[in-house]
């Protein structure tokens, strides 16, 4: 169970990152983290004791092998997680040539 | 294994935890690079080849966009006075907090102990796999041919992402 | 955005070339070894941005406004709609059906249609995350002016 429990304290650590910070490149960098909670997660579910990696060999057959259906998942996961987050970054930069800083409470008060 | 992976994910929460209280924006950059890099190794102990090169590639493309960000503007974080707003939303994070422990408590009970997993439709996708699609790696395998329709959406989403950045970063005015 | 000195350049022509084989190596060999189509695209991708980083932005003429890279992304995604819809055409009339002969295990010709996959899905993710840079490069170069 220790770790699931580390995995979930990890989610916890970016969602409190982004429920508190004031600048927009560390609300930026903890929601990454969250999403790589969720990957960890994901890739613990499907381990089983003693086996091996899902790839055939066929001069020496092997009875039980890690389950490959988490993993399918995660690697899509991940390079979903690199366009969002890019497309994330592209905002920020718009919003600081506009505006001159990253504090998402002077962005507020200055309304265009 | 436990032992193993229980330590790498306890650098990954020192590491995130250092990376949101950094007061240089360039330091918490690469402290979030610590988190993706422990990725890595926690895969590759997962016995996951494949998650491990796709996460350590993306990763360093990742870094390499954010930290463009970073290097032209101002690198420091701003000196955050705490006023009650500041107040209203820590206390807020340690309510949500709480309250997601308990569920957590109560739904890690149904789960199976860490190594015995029992899934149901894994003896489906390993028996027949390599006889059905023919191919030596059953990752992909499941990935192109038993859920090729999550591929083609997944696909979609980089086009469609790719389309919302050329239109955000245009500067070209009307002549 | 002005280049690095001449023993980065230097490094990076002779390293660049190997980086791009790597990947092409990885997209093929995607059904016998771990890769497969995403891995080998990004890695693809990483040769082109180490080639702009090193060398400057006026290195392939990026002050056009036009992209090719666009291009080959969207014929990429194009034919991997239309492999799938053969499918629809031939055979047992599903979605995604893997109707070429599977051949031996473990050979590089083999797994029907998995390979074919393989190559222009790796071409689609690396246009992507080259034309992802190539903007971000050309917005800093014009509001710098």
């Amino acid at each position: 169970m220790i770790p699931y429990l580390l995995c979930f304290i990890l989610f916890l650590v970016g969602l409190y990152g982004v429920i508190t910070r004031r600048n927009l490149v560390k609300i930026a960098i903890s929601l990454s983290v969250m999403e790589f909670s969720i990957f960890l997660f994901f890739a613990l579910i499907g381990y089983v004791d003693g086996g091996y990696a899902p790839i055939v060999d066929p001069a020496n057959p092997v009875k039980t092998y890690v389950d490959p259906l988490p993993q399918a998942m995660v690697l899509t996961a991940i390079v979903i997680g690199l366009a969002t987050t890019a497309m994330l970054m592209a905002v920020i930069i718009r919003i600081y040539r506009k505006y001159g800083t990253f504090d998402i409470r002077e962005i507020k008060n200055l309304r265009g | 294994m436990e032992i193993a992976i229980s330590i790498i994910t306890g650098l990954m929460i020192l590491g995130a935890l250092y990376a949101i209280h950094a007061r240089d924006l360039l330091s918490a950059v690469i402290a979030c690079g610590i988190v993706g890099y422990g990725l890595v190794i926690c895969f590759l102990l997962l016995k996951a080849p494949d998650l491990a090169i796709v996460q350590i590639v993306v990763e360093t493309i990742s870094l390499i966009i954010m930290v463009a960000v970073v290097l032209d503007s101002s690198r420091d974080e701003l000196f955050s006075r705490p006023d009650t707003q500041g107040y209203v939303s820590a206390v807020t994070a340690i309510l949500l907090i709480v309250v997601l422990f308990y569920f957590f408590k109560i739904s890690i009970e149904t789960l199976d102990t860490f190594g015995k997993s029992t899934l149901r439709m894994a003896e489906h996708y390993i028996e027949g796999a390599t006889a059905r699609t023919g191919s030596a790696n059953l990752v992909t395998g499941v990935v192109f041919d038993f859920r090729g329709y999550d591929t083609l959406g997944e696909a979609t989403v980089l086009v469609t992402a790719v389309l919302g950045i050329l239109t955000i970063l245009r500067i070209k005015g009307k002549k | 955005m002005k280049g690095m000195t001449v023993i980065v350049k230097k490094t990076t022509q002779l390293i660049a070339g190997l980086v791009f084989l790597y990947g092409i190596y990885i997209i093929i060999h995607g059904h016998l070894t771990p890769g497969g189509g995403f891995a080998g695209g990004v890695i693809i991708a990483g040769a082109f941005i180490l080639l702009i980083l090193a060398n400057g932005s006026d290195f392939m003429k990026l002050t056009k406004e036009e992209m090719g890279s666009t291009m080959y992304e969207n014929l990429a995604i194009l034919v991997v709609t239309f492999l799938a819809v053969s499918g629809l055409l031939l055979g047992a009339k599903t979605f995604f059906l893997n109707w070429l002969p599977k051949g031996n295990l473990g050979e590089l010709v083999s797994a029907g249609i998995l390979p074919l996959y393989n190559i222009f899905v790796g071409i689609e993710v690396a246009a992507s995350i080259l034309s992802i840079f190539l903007a971000l490069v050309i917005f800093k170069e014009e509001m710098s002016e």
